[in-house]
């Protein structure tokens, strides 16, 4: 049965369409909304604002995270800032202007009533960061300061220092630590989400299965509506520049239940991480987009100086000018290093495929900050990025002020999600999907500095709209109750999965497999796709997958603080999750943003949509571990923009 | 590289923990701290044993999640770093390494090297935010800031809350976390507002919740993962003591 998908998108002007939906939606009296529960699963950027904003209004709000705090969500590890329209620098940005780069950035695959109004409510979020007492940088004159970004040709970046995705989430997570003091907010640290319920009668989401991490107990958790704010699933790909316990488990249990997961295969390859070294590495490290501000990415003109670098007999900073290939320069001179992610990516790899990395594993490019410093000089230099420079040579031993930081890409966003309409409500009624873990904002490619945006504009100014309309024919609800039948078919099944997998003891640990599922997925299902690639992806993942179930080897017991186990959990969760990335991949016969078929490419070997055919979201349906999913399209029309071939060359 | 490690054991809260001895080989110079005890712990799931539990999750120094006293000091041998940016090249081939978990009576064992860092949440709850709700807030450049200012809050609000000051400290006190709030708080307009509750608030939570009180070694700011200040102990002091005059 495919869905019926209502993306609910509000007639009317573009500029119009969320004014006119505000007005037209349900609230919630404050005399009701004290009698409904809502639970928020995951506390980062999106999840935090979320559940703070929520219990301001009245509601019950229940929150749950996999760390020992809700301060340690992912959402921290944000270097380099957020985006908004506010047009300070009086270099005629506009809500238009950051609404178009950021639909022209994701290749025309994501709606333009949702990116509209991101860029709508975009000013509003730097207003109350900064009442949150946000440190975001200062010019001297005491106002806000900005920066510039890939994908714009205007500075809209507030940023804080290189750590303003940690500051923005100590000032949701403040207003969340404000809201739980007053007791409407009650905090389930080291619980782990492991399945969604939903009501047997009516289909709804009424609450949540979940672990307590500490003392292994499984609980049961009841609410009027559910949020999910998990989080991406970059993971999939065992390295990755996402946090080791970043998972897509809660998303993916909704998929089991019912909900639609939209585009899968968009997934953001950084241009700017710490290239690979050895085996043995964990995750990969990511140098901050800002960089590209200032820094200059090549390699050599000449084979020869790409040996010798290899060799050591060669210091990067001996290579003449006139010998160097500033190869975004070149091929995009409008935006030269600023292109989007996922042009840069695929540049960097198209010099590394011809030859010219610059490690010795031929998987690496220069980052140079040589003309900066000779222009701004060193301090201004360390200023800008000081602790991203300090971060580099802990990690690699090389001073970037001397020599260039190598670069490569690396996974780090999936743009993929549940799917979810103009509410963020996904296909099961009462069940929300918020931040990276819905699909909705950033279509084929995010642009930088826009997570943050999303996540704080979902969290801070949109469900807490949207959500009083569902909930407004709640009111006469009663407590959920967990005694039902729906609550004791969850918690069985939750329980003998975990029986099963302890009980398995073969030969294989939990890590074992998910570096191999990883190394399936890059080589596969990565920077560059193909359909021969993409069928081998999907017999390849079925075929390890089974032998997961077979022969993998998980130590401890169910009723004890469990790594282990926890990881069992994901990777069992992540060996369908490729599957499905690489069937949508396979599905999708174009190149668009992050997602590049090599089959499909212009002369010039840029992305080459086919927007008859495929100017849709690509909404799967599950239908069981070993069936194929079914698909539903839900065409996305345009009906204000005009779209064109991306082009950043003039 | 090869190590013997001498990891500090412990079932859960109630139990009696013990130091145990393992041994890595063929570890790469390149590897992190934390990546030589993943390798551990894989072998150890392959001979069927239960691996060492440590906390850890971004693995780029801003989360605050992992913690660790290595040969003694919070976070390993090096300065402003955490534990899961140290590598292996810091250390002398051969040499043996004493891994524990954090040791403070606020901070209780779960399980091996993981503690409950719960006390530091409730800090924060008592007062460590500004009261405004969500969208009733002027504009962002109504509240001109002054630029020294916003680098000083800044300073003060790179505290990861990861639990090393309390946990070095002799006295096991939380003064360096408290008064980094405090104090990025403090240098703002926007904070100053509610001042004089915050400081109180947070410093009667830290007492109640069993930290011990500051004696000025400086051990905290010589340990903490991010460099932060003492100056910003003073700070509080200031804050706290006005607020106190005033009752």
């Amino acid at each position: 049965m495919a869905f019926k998908l209502d993306s609910k998108i509000p007639a009317g002007e573009l500029a119009q369409k969320w004014s006119n939906h505000k007005a037209a939606i349900k609230v919630v009296s404050p005399a009701n909304k004290r009698k409904l529960d809502i639970i928020v699963v995951g506390t980062g950027l999106g999840g935090a604002s979320a559940a703070a904003s929520l219990s301001e209004l009245g509601y019950n709000v229940k929150i749950f995270c996999i760390q020992d705090s809700p301060r340690r969500a992912h959402s921290i590890a944000a270097q380099g800032g957020i985006n908004a329209a506010k047009n300070y620098q009086n270099d005629n940005d506009s809500v238009y202007r950051l609404y178009y780069d950021t639909i022209k950035g994701g290749d025309y695959r994501a709606r333009e009533a949702n990116v509209y109004r991101l860029a709508e409510v975009s000013n509003l979020i730097i207003d109350q960061c900064v009442a949150q007492g946000v440190p975001f940088a200062r010019e001297y004159g005491g106002l806000l300061a900005n920066r510039s970004f890939g994908g714009a040709q205007v500075s809209r970046t507030f940023y804080a220092r290189g750590q303003t995705g940690q500051q923005l989430l100590l000032g949701a997570y403040a207003a969340l630590n404000k809201e739980i003091a007053t007791g409407h907010v009650t905090s389930y640290t080291r619980h782990e989400m492991l399945d969604i319920v939903l009501d047997d009668k009516t289909g709804e989401a009424c609450g949540i299965i979940a672990r307590n991490l500490v003392t292994g107990e499984i609980e049961r958790h009841g609410a009027h509506a559910v949020v999910i704010a998990t989080g991406g699933y970059g993971n999939v790909f065992f390295l990755s520049t996402n946090a080791m316990a970043s998972n897509g488990s809660a998303a993916f249990q909704c998929y089991r239940k019912g909900a639609g997961f939209a585009n899968p295969c968009f997934t953001q390859i950084h241009p700017t991480c710490i290239p690979v070294h050895g085996t043995q590495q964990s995750k990969l490290t990511l140098m901050s987009e800002s960089l590209r501000n200032d820094g200059r990415i090549w390699v050599p003109k000449k084979l020869e100086d790409v040996e010798a670098l290899r060799k050591g007999t060669l210091k990067p900073s001996e290579i003449a000018e006139e010998d160097r290939d500033y190869y975004l320069e070149r091929r995009y001179p409008a935006f030269g290093n600023l292109v989007p992610r996922d042009v840069a990516s695929r540049a960097a790899k198209e010099r590394c495929d011809a030859g010219y990395g610059v490690n010795e594993t031929g998987l690496a490019v220069f980052l140079d900050f040589k003309t900066a410093i000779a222009v701004h000089g060193k301090e201004v230099i360390e200023k800008r990025y000081g602790n991203l420079f300090d971060m580099y040579k802990e990690i690699t031993d090389v001073n970037p002020y001397d020599e260039p930081m190598q670069i490569f890409p690396a996974v780090h966003y999936t743009m993929g999600g549940i799917w979810v309409d103009y509410n963020l409500m996904t296909t099961i009624p009462g069940l929300y999907a918020i931040g990276e873990a819905n699909f909705s904002d950033h279509g084929a490619n995010r642009l930088g500095a826009s997570a943050l945006m999303q996540g704080l504009a979902d969290g801070y100014f949109v469900l807490p709209y949207t959500i009083g309309d569902y909930l407004s024919k709640k009111i006469q609800a009663p407590k959920v109750a967990t005694d039902t039948p729906a609550f004791d078919a969850a918690e069985k099944a939750v329980k003998e999965k975990i029986a099963k997998l302890l009980s398995i003891n073969g030969s294989r640990s939990v890590d074992d497999i998910h570096r191999q599922l990883g190394l399936i997925m890059w080589d596969n299902v990565g920077m560059a796709r193909t359909k021969e690639s993409l069928e081998k992806a999907i017999v390849e993942i079925a075929a390890l997958r089974k032998e997961f179930w077979k022969d993998v080897k998980v130590v401890g017991t169910a009723d004890s603080f469990n790594v282990e186990l926890e990881k069992a959990l994901r990777l069992a969760d992540f060996l369908e999750l490729g599957e499905l990335m690489a069937r949508d991949a396979l599905n999708r016969e174009e190149s668009c943003g992050g997602h590049f078929r090599s089959e499909h490419q212009t002369a010039e070997g840029e992305a080459l949509r086919h927007d008859v055919e495929f100017a849709y979201a690509a909404v799967w349906e599950y239908k069981g571990m070993d069936e194929a999913p079914e698909l539903t399209k839900e065409d996305l029309t345009y009906e204000f923009t005009h779209r064109a071939q991306r082009n950043y060359k003039d | 590289m090869n190590f013997t490690l001498k990891i500090w054991r412990q079932r859960d809260a109630h139990s009696k923990g013990e130091f145990k001895e393992y041994k890595v080989t063929d570890i790469s110079s390149d590897t992190s701290f934390l990546e030589m005890l993943d390798i551990l712990n894989n072998d150890l799931v392959h001979k069927g044993e239960e691996p060492v539990a440590f906390d850890h999750d971004c693995r780029e120094g801003i989360c605050g999640m992992c913690s660790l006293h290595i040969d003694g000091h919070a976070h390993g041998p090096s300065q402003a770093v955490t534990t899961c940016q140290i590598y292996m090249r810091q250390f002398k081939d051969g040499a043996t390494i004493t891994i524990e978990p954090w040791r403070s009576a606020a901070f209780p064992v779960i399980r091996d090297l993981v503690v409950n860092r719960n006390a530091y949440d409730q800090i924060l709850q008592a007062g460590g935010y500004v009261s405004v709700r969500t969208n009733s807030v002027p504009d962002g450049n109504a509240i001109p800031i002054p630029q020294a200012d916003a680098e000083e809050s800044m300073d003060a609000a790179a505290c990861v809350g990861c639990g090393a000051c309390a946990a070095t400290c002799k006295n096991g006190s939380a003064m360096l976390f408290v008064a980094a709030r405090v104090s990025s708080l403090a240098k703002l307009p926007q904070g100053r507002v509610e001042g004089a509750r915050r400081a109180k608030a947070m410093v009667a939570k830290m007492d109640e919740l069993g930290f011990g009180n500051c004696t000025n070694t400086g051990a905290c700011q010589a340990e903490c993962p991010k460099g932060i200040s003492i100056a910003h102990i003073a700070r509080l002091n200031r804050e706290f003591l006005c607020a106190k005059l005033k009752d």
